[in-house]
């Protein structure tokens, strides 16, 4: 017998022109062979990925599933959650009629590896497959540029490498890096951004060799989920405080994976601490919160799921509807489905400018 | 309320879960120890389809440092968000009042009684010998 799960209609209710912006496509490490140098890909079978962590061959922790995946996005073919685009193309692309997705490729990546140049090998390799198993042949599929944050140099001669490529939409840095986003060393990375044109994405997640909290590392993987949110806080705090946005006017920073309902909170602590100590940081001209409504996009996932739907509207307010990006996550377990991710009492124009029109605008999609 | 022959219950041996249709809604039949229970198979969350979901038992502690784990196999987690449900009666454990989907009847029928009924099997021949899994919906 043939079980039709999921009901056709449901997916037309969404029919926006979605844009996901935040896609996870697996890449193989048997992939990296062809994009890696003789050298690098001895070295990575040899050594293999050392990030700046305790925990050097695999996760530190199980995360709830296998792979960290829903549990029925493991392709009937075979192979891992992600590796296979027919079947992302029918559990996701076509089932929700998306217009367009934005792939940011997690581990393997070599992001944020000990060895700086065998990180800037990686992200040129992991760029490559992105063209070469995605979006050469899928057009809805935008790929990121990875970029090895913690080898400035490298990052930013990548991002030359890929700029004016209609296939990469932005640059991809992830949220635990080992000095503060806003410290002088990553500047180069956001000046070539800049030029390129290109937003820089901040997904939560990396290795920074730092424990999560202020107070040591958490018991519990929940403790981690939360803890990504002030790990965003921190990012935004250290890129407004050192001055990132009176140097690059032009800067566009998306969190992704972070949700936003704190957003508001920080914009209005960041604000009275600024009134009060505005000559601790001179070059800091303006409320911190009008650098967050300038400079910052958030996306929706993992969607916050208040007991009463307006409060989670008011925050969306308060950030600005034209600031807010759909986000589904596939295929990892906190997956949001766009059919019901959204508050319900949206306006038709509120949920088109989040599930399309601000992504579009953002990152220059037709 | 219309009673529907889902599926012979030699398909659905203990521990074992089925997806059927029943007045075309996608509802999922668990054996527990010879137990037969179903429940509609759309997770009332954010809609995951509980069939692809694992189960496992209730977790539960007196106190920080004391766990239990009891009822083995009685509660299927959603393949997405990993809500847990208990499959004989579809409530959330985190938000029982609200967050449950909903329990159908279920009893296992000998075909003698069922092929002269009013009972309907679309896809598979029912016979005298055997017995089946009759969903009320």
């Amino acid at each position: 017998m043939n079980i039709e799960v999921r009901q056709p209609s449901r997916a037309t209710k969404t029919r926006y022109g979605i844009v996901d912006c935040d896609i996870h496509p697996k890449l193989l490490i048997e992939d990296y062979r062809k994009h890696l140098s003789n050298q690098w890909w001895s070295y990575l079978q040899t050594y293999g990925i050392r990030p700046r962590h305790g925990f050097t061959k695999a996760y530190p922790m199980p995360k709830i599933t296998p792979q960290a995946a829903r549990r029925d996005a493991w392709p009937p073919d075979g192979g891992l959650p992600g590796s296979d685009l027919g079947f992302l193309r029918e559990q996701l692309l076509d089932l929700y009629h998306m217009d367009y997705g934005i792939l940011n490729p997690l581990q393997p990546t070599g992001q944020g590896d000990q060895n700086p140049e065998f990180s800037a090998a990686m992200a040129f390799a992991a760029n490559e497959q992105q063209l070469e198993r995605w979006t050469s042949h899928e057009k809805r599929l935008k790929a990121s540029v990875v970029v090895p944050y913690e080898n400035p140099e490298a990052s930013t001669a990548e991002i030359k490498r890929r700029a004016g490529s209609k296939d990469f939409a932005q640059v991809f840095m992830l949220s635990r890096t080992a000095e503060a986003h806003g410290r002088r060393r990553y500047w180069p990375i956001y000046e070539a951004a800049v030029e390129a044109g290109l937003p820089v994405g901040i997904h939560v997640f990396g290795y920074s060799g730092w424990s999560m909290t202020n107070s040591g590392w958490p018991s519990f993987y929940i403790e981690e989920m939360t803890e990504h949110a002030t790990g965003q806080q921190a990012v935004v705090a250290s890129m407004i405080f050192e001055g990132l946005f009176e140097q690059y006017r032009d800067l566009k920073v998306v969190l992704i994976e972070s949700g936003f309902g704190w957003l508001p909170a920080l914009g209005w602590r960041l604000d009275k601490h600024w009134e009060r100590m505005r000559d601790d940081v001179p070059h800091v001209k303006r409320p911190p919160s009008e650098y967050i409504r300038e400079h910052f996009w958030v996306s929706t996932q993992p969607m916050e799921e208040a007991e009463e739907p307006e409060h989670v509207i008011d925050a969306m307010r308060w950030i600005g509807f034209d600031r807010i990006l759909f986000a589904s996550d596939y295929p990892h377990w906190d997956f949001d489905d766009p059919v019901l991710a959204l508050p319900p009492s949206l306006t038709e124009e509120q949920r088109r400018m989040i599930y399309s029109d601000n992504a579009k605008k953002l990152y220059g999609l037709a | 309320m219309a009673r529907h022959v889902v599926a012979p219950a030699g398909d659905i041996p203990p521990g074992a879960r089925k997806l059927v249709q029943v007045n075309g809604r996608a509802v999922v039949v668990f054996n527990l120890g010879g137990e037969f229970f179903a429940l509609n198979n759309r997770c009332p969350h954010r809609g995951g389809s509980l069939c692809d979901g694992v189960t496992t038992g209730l977790i539960q502690s007196s106190e920080p440092g004391h766990y239990q784990y009891s009822r083995r196999g009685e509660i299927i987690r959603c393949p997405w968000h990993s809500w847990e449900f208990d499959i004989r009666t579809g409530q959330s454990w985190c938000d029982p009042g609200k967050v449950k989907t909903r329990r159908y009847q279920v009893t296992v029928e000998q075909g003698a009684m069922l092929v002269e009924g009013p009972y309907k099997a679309e896809t598979f021949p029912v016979s005298i010998e055997n017995e089946y899994v009759v969903v009320e919906a």
